[in-house]
């Protein structure tokens, strides 16, 4: 086809590699930003570890005080954290982008509830007294629960599950599924107290078998996040023209939808129903980002690390010598924060 | 034939709009659909862009049925622009753009110089290079929609099909879309299938007219062929006087008022 009617195609004015450019370096800040939050977690705490002490633990650790509180306690605290954080941020973008809802958190298509279900039911049946076959229970429960939602919303759509059919059926089966929680945990004190602590949300006491655990479903999940990123932005410009674009849609939702499965599913069972992150973290980062979901995730997932951290952090130096949970610093920063943010501009059209 | 409904039979569940439908598209024109509102125009066009599955029947690309081909494929010969479509807030004119080129990206490859070169050639045919750093949401509705027209542009493809891509344009607008549709069969030689609504604008613009009335064609051919007054009659209940147009010498329709419907 001819070209010499018109201008000759150039570079694209303002230039993509500026762009890209500006991109990459709000990348390495946002990693810059984790590695901090990283050293903060290491470092801080009711017994303050000093840089090098600290130091020594990571690199030839010789048995001191220090080298077990940062080998058996704040290293793999840290790395949950990270892992946490990372799975909650991108899940939410994810799910903001295939539900076109700005409200949407990782928790919509009843993961999280999910979890708590199966991990009760593993109490009272089976007498898992373990928190590492906890999490086996909380991951399954996941999965079932994510299968069910997509089921039924494709049950309710024409051709596949569309993001309204998705939302409202993540609703009713959450519902249901605290509803039968709630029940089973009235009348099982042990119960009681593990979904107690559970649903607070907390990246403490949790060994390094447990980051071991969840590692492997938080790399799957966020491989296929990967994979989907570009599907994920066809889909944006609607149903139609996704699919005029050569897209199958619903092997894209179901990309996604294992992808927010398999990453909330290993945050929540290691770590409780972390609130907020996954809301939050995706509208901070659009602004730098834009609407690419293929610059959304990664800086979501980051943020997500970072934020979770400092929260943790926080939580363990404002009440010495005791220290809040994580999930409950997240609540009391995240929900007015959250409101500020609705308040300062309308929320963005997804 | 490079494009064929043969039998289509279309809805949505259990309402049919559309049944037995036969259509052929040929290479290097423009056809454009007419008809009164809820008539299958669009549904037909759904169809014949592998949008909507039809419940019986088929639709050939090339001969082939378009359904056994891989859709990202299709995609590359047949490029479809929905009505009204939508697009995440902040997005920019170049991103837009960008996004036509779907088809061709792998995961791992995203961007190539054939992207750059395929968008940079859409956003100039359109007229849009000085704006492609503009988010979406700040243009008029004219700029808005041929920045949509650039994205199904740098899809590549020799196949168009527009879903009243002048609607809600003023009619200087609806002028401009169209013309940029006459230079790209005439200069870049596809192949356009749209739907209008203007039937003035259509006999001027299209090649082929394709009239329908109640999921049927009611007539098809050139627009001095189709566009009489007894099909008026037949296919939009109205009373009308076929004039010459003074500038193109295409039909042009002067309304009297409704007939009764009988």
């Amino acid at each position: 086809m001819s070209t010499t009617a018109y201008a000759p195609p150039g570079r694209l004015p303002g230039g993509v590699p500026a762009i890209r450019r500006r991109r990459v370096l709000v990348l390495l800040t946002l990693v810059a930003a984790l590695a901090v939050a990283a050293l903060l977690s290491l470092t801080l705490g009711t017994k303050p570890v000093p840089l090098g002490d600290t130091w020594h633990a990571l690199t030839g650790p010789t048995g001191t005080e220090n080298d077990l509180i940062i080998r058996s306690l704040r290293v793999p605290r840290t790395a949950l954290g990270v892992l946490a954080g990372i799975a909650l941020g991108v899940a939410g973008a994810l799910m903001q982008g295939h539900t076109r809802n700005p409200l949407a958190d990782p928790g919509l298509l009843g993961v999280t509830q999910g979890a708590a279900f199966f991990m009760v039911i593993g109490i009272v049946a089976f007498g898992v007294t373990d928190l590492y076959a906890y999490i086996w229970f909380g991951l399954a429960g996941a999965l079932v629960a994510s299968v069910g939602v997509f089921a039924l919303g494709m049950a309710g759509g024409r051709g596949g599950p569309t993001p309204v059919t998705l939302a409202l059926a993540g609703t009713a089966v959450s519902a249901f599924l605290y509803a039968l929680t709630s029940a089973v945990v009235l009348l099982d004190q042990q119960a009681m107290d593990v979904f107690r602590f559970w649903q607070v949300g907390a990246i403490a006491g949790r060994g390094t078998a447990i980051v071991w655990q969840v590692l492997p479903f938080v790399a799957a999940g966020l491989l296929l996040a990967l994979i989907n990123a570009p599907g994920l932005n066809a889909l944006s410009l609607g149903e139609d023209v996704a699919r005029a674009l050569g897209r199958h849609i619903t092997l894209t939702r179901v990309v996604g939808v294992a992808a927010v499965t398999l990453l909330t599913g290993a945050a929540v069972a290691a770590c409780g129903a972390i609130a907020f992150v996954g809301l939050i973290v995706p509208h901070l980062v659009r602004p730098l980002s834009g609407p690419d979901q293929r610059w959304l995730l990664p800086y979501a997932g980051l943020l997500g690390a970072a934020l979770l951290l400092f929260a943790d952090v926080i939580g363990r130096l404002v009440a010495p010598p005791g220290e809040l949970e994580v999930g409950v610093v997240l609540a009391l920063i995240g929900a007015p924060f959250f409101v500020a943010l609705v308040r300062r501009r309308k929320p963005v059209r997804l | 034939m490079r494009l064929q409904a043969s039998g289509v039979r279309l809805g949505y569940g259990d309402r049919i709009i559309v049944d037995g439908l036969d259509l052929g598209i040929e290479a290097g024109t423009v056809t454009t659909i007419i008809g009164p509102n809820g008539c299958g125009k669009s549904t037909l066009l759904r169809a014949l862009g592998r949008l909507l599955k039809p419940a019986g029947g088929e639709v050939l690309l090339d001969g082939k049925r378009i359904d056994r081909i891989p859709t990202r494929e299709v995609a590359k010969i047949l490029g479809v622009l929905p009505q009204a479509p939508v697009a995440p807030e902040g997005l920019t004119v170049a991103d837009l753009v960008a996004r036509g080129r779907h088809p061709h990206q792998t995961w791992y490859r995203q961007w190539s110089s054939d992207d750059e070169s395929a968008v940079s050639e859409a956003l100039s045919m359109t007229g849009l290079l000085d704006l492609a750093d503009r988010p979406l949401d700040e243009l008029s509705g004219g700029q808005r929609q041929r920045a949509w027209i650039s994205m199904a542009l740098a899809q590549g493809t020799e196949l168009l099909l527009l879903d009243e891509p002048t609607t809600f344009l003023d009619l200087a607008h609806q002028v401009e879309v169209l013309e940029l549709v006459r230079r790209l069969h005439a200069e870049a030689g596809r192949t356009i299938v749209m739907v209008l609504h203007d039937l003035n604008l259509a006999a001027r613009y299209a090649d082929r007219l394709v009239a329908m009335r109640a999921g049927r064609v009611v007539a098809a051919g050139t627009p001095h062929e189709v566009l009489t007054e007894a099909l008026l009659r037949d296919v939009f209940d109205l009373d009308a006087k076929i004039i010459s147009d003074p500038v193109a010498g295409t039909p042009l329709v002067v309304p009297i008022g409704i007939r009764p419907s009988p």
